[in-house]
């Protein structure tokens, strides 16, 4: 019993990190590899100088980690300034350049689903307005799209797919490498090509990236979701893809993202890239034992609900998401937060909105279930003892919240 | 993000529950937002006088504390006096609320003005 308090105390102090979706906290090693190029070398890349030339090795260096991590060219790698950037940049960037050369009357179309992180959705929202036509694909409730449906919604307009890799919400995985073959088929008869795009972040730890397998033209990562720092993201961007500056400025990055270069950032990001192959299957295997633990006691939880899909395949490892009925999510995350436990309802982008999540919405489920939404998302450093803690205060404050609400 | 005041509250609220054969019973709020409130009304039939008040609420943090609050004010108070009590009060009364969650205290003085415009057309 005693033993018990203490370790509540404990977990309470030190807090319990179930939040990794949102994002990651930074590797040691990765912090150690930043250090330099944020105290002695200070050099900018674009200097010819012995200053600029050491960092302009590191960059060089962290390029081809990214590089080997997708299977690529460096040259097909560009640094940004986050992955929201990175998707902007793909799909603005791309949409730009397709402007020039579409013939009056011509629309641009692109195909995206109704599950994208914020960064796609908003972006594709406001070319919507502009006179872009924009499909939404929708999802089943296992929160995967049917291939049939986009199959269906090819045009010979169609100038770009995008499609999220694996789900910040739920973790469905979409079927990508299906997706590249579908549009390689279609670019064989198709007066112009259609280009695809998916935003690998929450993947990235997980799945296979290698861009060729995947048949994409542009994909993007992110730094702080793989132990890395946050404020850096990467846009792949396959050789050849027409692509003009969403922010004009220096020749930097081919041009394609003026500003000089983070250097830190970029170097941490080469790190954290680096280092996910050789640690992916260990972490895997530790996450998924204590995933399935999770699932099995919260499910044991009255009018506890699964959303999405537990099929292997068909999601990544480490985003769990859960609706408890009678309960909204907010006042369950903040009330968890009292205990020192840090998980989210939807996503950290989504927050401060007063929307159901349009994902869990989008998987066909009732406002009140989509407003009671929780998300538990497990990463690298998440322990047994973390779990049990998080089993241990969830039913409780589930009780008391219903108290309140009568439900 | 949210105030000691509204922690306060949203952690340990002293009115929520049922009262058993309540004179009068308000409500306010949809799925859409979220947010479900029922609040339950003893009513001193002489004085007009709210002696008793509880609340039930599916809802945020603000929601809760919101809710928690406006029972707070309208106790002891007669149902005319009660009817005056703002949006503002409630959420000055918590140490303001963030400005996205404002209609929480809009929504728990609804709830308030339909039980007792009810009890009044009863």
């Amino acid at each position: 019993m005693k033993n018990k308090k203490n370790s509540i105390k404990r977990n309470k102090k030190r807090g319990t990190y179930l939040d990794y979706a949102a994002t990651t906290p930074i590797d040691a090693i990765v912090l150690k590899k930043m250090m330099p190029y944020l105290k002695n070398e200070y050099g900018n890349p674009s200097s010819l100088h012995l200053f600029g030339q050491k960092t302009r090795a590191a960059i060089e260096d962290a390029r081809e980690k990214v590089a080997r991590f997708l299977n690529c060219l460096p040259s097909e790698i560009i640094f940004t300034g986050s992955a929201t950037e990175s998707d902007n940049l793909a799909i603005r960037g791309l949409i730009k350049s397709l402007q020039r050369t579409k013939r009056t009357g011509e629309k641009i179309h692109i195909i995206t689903t109704t599950i994208e992180h914020k960064a796609v959705l908003e972006t594709c929202a406001d070319l919507e307005k502009r006179g872009v036509k924009i499909t939404y694909l929708p999802v089943g409730p296992d929160g995967i799209i049917n291939l049939d449906d986009l199959k269906s919604e090819i045009t010979p307009e169609t100038d770009l797919v995008s499609i999220m890799y694996a789900n910040n919400e739920v973790g469905s995985v979409q079927p990508i490498e299906k997706i590249g073959g579908i549009i390689t088929e279609e670019n064989k008869h198709k007066e112009h090509k259609i280009y695809f795009h998916t935003d690998a972040v929450q993947a990235a730890n997980w799945l296979n990236c290698d861009v060729k397998e995947l048949g994409v033209d542009l994909l993007t990562l992110s730094g702080h979701k793989i132990y890395g720092p946050k404020g850096i993201g990467v846009l792949y961007l396959k050789d050849k893809t027409p692509i003009l500056p969403i922010i004009t400025g220096g020749s930097h990055e081919w041009g394609l993202r003026p500003g000089t270069e983070n250097v830190a950032n970029i170097v941490g990001m080469g790190e954290a890239i680096g280092k996910i192959q050789s640690t992916k299957r260990e972490i895997q295997n530790k996450i998924e034992k204590l995933r399935n633990k999770l699932i099995k006691n919260v499910l044991k939880i009255n009018g506890a609900r699964l959303n999405g899909t537990n099929e292997k395949e068909k999601r990544i490892v480490n985003i769990v998401n859960f609706s408890f009925m009678g309960v909204e999510g907010e006042s369950l995350v903040i009330s968890l937060s009292e205990e020192g436990i840090g998980v989210s309802t939807g996503s950290a982008c989504t927050s401060h909105n007063l929307m159901p999540s349009h994902v869990i919405m989008a998987m066909g489920s009732s406002e009140l279930m989509a407003h009671s939404s929780l998300r538990i998302s497990l990463g690298k450093y998440t322990t047994d003892r973390e779990i049990d803690y998080f089993l241990r205060v969830l039913p409780k404050i589930i009780n008391k919240l219903r108290k309140i609400s009568g439900r | 993000m949210y105030s000691k005041k509204v922690m306060e509250h949203f952690t340990k609220p002293k009115y929520f529950g049922k009262i058993n054969n309540p004179d009068i019973v308000g409500r306010a709020g949809n799925p859409r937002c979220g947010d479900l409130l029922t609040l339950y009304l003893k009513i001193d039939k002489k004085t007009g006088e709210i002696t008793g008040i509880k609340f039930e609420t599916l809802g945020c943090a603000a929601a809760i504390a919101a809710s928690d609050m406006i029972c707070e004010l309208a106790k002891g108070k007669t149902m005319e006096q009660a009817l005056n009590i703002t949006f503002q009060d409630v959420s000055s009364e918590l140490g303001t609320l963030p400005p996205l969650k404002i209609h929480c205290a809009q929504l728990v003085t609804e709830a308030l003005r339909d039980a007792i415009n009810k009890f009044n057309s009863k």
